[in-house]
């Protein structure tokens, strides 16, 4: 194994390379269906905008009415003007089979994820805003702005998103036509879906990043078999 | 870890994934009794399928699509483009459509081949309903025509009926639905739209709505109906031409 510790340029004693706790095996496992799932969703989600690479608010939108925006693409469909002289070929079948699929893997294992972090005392420990000033065995945990962070993509980017997914189905609305009246249409569900994903897309990168920033190797590791060496930690 | 826990382990693994496994099959017993396993449901994609299928029929079996006000109306409907008719069916627009049939066999008491005037002297539905296509677009538009449990209810279903096959004037475009869509009081065998009789762009003379499913489930220029108990007897027994081409056969999403 290569020796990330002085890879960073930091020279830790042996002796103080003991294993410790880091992620619970619930909170690993949810992690990555959660990330497989997030990644066949994106792949599928972006292959079926380009069938129609056009947005609308309200409840309605076509190619005959005008777009609030459109992603300057080439699209799958040739009734879509896009300014291309070319169509791409149309892979909406298994994106669309691939979407709901890995929705339905994504939905059980949050559900497990969020039903375990009420009842563990995860949330609380790990995520909501800690009062007392962070000591020297806090320092490889989480920040204010990382804990806001997570909590607002758990409890709000997520479950919204599942909702404006929902507000598509033409069969879920009618049982529960609240989902999409609530936020305005078809459309405007759509479009908020899509800032959704987007916004879903941004929190991915910034996460890698700060997982680079920090130590890769250590931190990949320690989601994997959830534990991390001590020394390893940033100052 | 001793030997001892990881045998425990296994064990209680191998039970685990036994009890697992016999569940999962009276679980798919039962399904298929209260028929919440869609024809596609083979494959990689077959469990989410069969999951969204099911859920939906157990949560969606009586619920309403959506109707909206007049008001709401789209300006700008969108028909999608359909291939070049053959000669066949302009020599029959030319005539007003006066010569079109809509034939209904299979699992029927009496099996009938109704015209467009046959069908207008049945009760008559209007709703407005909104079409949503897989690609993303929508447009609202009023549709009238004759509920197909009206016609369903005149040849008389064998009480083993399961599905409704039905098939377009156009070759290899054929869909199906099951009894939950088929009796339901808003799939419409739609002959006029808006202000006028049903555009042939739209789908005219005679288009199957199901609007509680994504516009490819509403078949254009549909000629012929049969009600089974066996989708595998018809193409390559996925239920419809949809799932042929590797879209979803259930397109309630």
């Amino acid at each position: 194994m290569p020796d990330t510790a002085s890879n960073l340029g930091r020279v830790v004693p042996v002796a103080a390379r003991t294993n410790a706790p880091r992620h619970g095996a619930i909170v690993r496992v949810t992690h990555w269906v959660t990330a497989a799932c997030f990644l066949a969703l994106l792949i599928s989600g972006m292959e079926v905008v380009v069938s129609h690479p056009r947005f609308y608010w309200g409840e309605n939108g076509n190619v005959l009415m005008p777009a609030l925006f459109s992603i300057p693409i080439p699209a799958s469909r040739a009734t879509v003007p896009t300014g291309y002289g070319y169509v791409l070929p149309d892979q909406n079948g298994w994106s669309r089979y691939l979407h709901f699929e890995a929705a339905w893997a994504l939905v059980f294992s949050g559900a497990v994820y969020v039903i375990f972090g009420a009842l563990s005392g995860h949330f609380r420990r790990n995520l909501f805003p800690d009062a007392k000033p962070p000591v020297k065995a806090d320092a490889w945990s989480y920040n204010p702005l990382q804990r806001l962070t997570y909590l607002v993509v758990i409890f709000l980017l997520f479950p919204f998103v599942i909702w404006t997914g929902l507000a598509m189905s033409p069969a879920f609305v009618s049982v529960l036509p609240s989902t999409v009246t609530l936020l305005g249409g078809r459309q405007s569900a759509r479009t908020l879906h899509f800032f959704l994903s987007v916004s879903l897309v941004i929190f991915l990168l910034v996460h890698v990043t700060m997982v680079w920033l920090s130590g890769f190797t250590d931190r990949v590791m320690a989601m994997i078999h959830g534990r991390v060496r001590v020394g390893t930690e940033p100052e | 870890m001793s030997d001892i826990s990881r045998r425990t382990l296994i064990t209680r693994g191998l039970v685990a994934a036994g009890a697992g496994l016999s569940g999962l099959a009276a679980a798919s017993r039962i399904a298929d009794r209260y028929g919440l396993i869609p024809p596609d449901h083979g494959g990689v994609y077959g469990p989410g399928e069969t999951l969204t299928y099911a859920v939906h029929r157990l949560l969606t079996r009586r619920s309403l699509a959506r109707e909206f006000s007049r008001s709401e109306i789209s300006t700008a409907p969108f028909a999608n483009e359909t291939g070049p008719k053959p000669e066949a069916f302009r020599r029959l627009e030319a005539d007003g459509f006066k010569g079109w049939t809509l034939s209904v066999d299979g699992l029927v008491a009496r099996p009938v081949s109704l015209s467009l005037a046959d069908l207008k002297h049945l009760p008559v539905r209007h709703q407005i309903t909104q079409v949503a296509c897989e690609e993303g677009w929508s447009y609202v538009a009023e549709w009238i025509g004759t509920p197909l449990i009206e016609v369903l209810n005149a040849v008389g279903i064998l009480p083993q009926a399961r599905y409704v096959v039905y098939f377009s004037f156009e070759r290899d475009w054929w869909e199906s639905i099951d009894m939950a869509d088929a009796l339901h009081p808003q799939t419409l065998l739609t002959y006029a739209m808006n202000d006028g009789d049903l555009p042939v762009p739209f789908g005219g003379p005679l288009r199957l709505r199901v609007p509680r499913q994504l516009g490819y489930k509403s078949v254009k220029y549909v000629t012929r109906m049969t009600v089974t108990d066996d989708l595998t007897r018809f193409g390559k027994g996925l239920g419809s031409a949809s799932p042929e081409g590797g879209y979803a056969w259930y397109a309630g999403i």
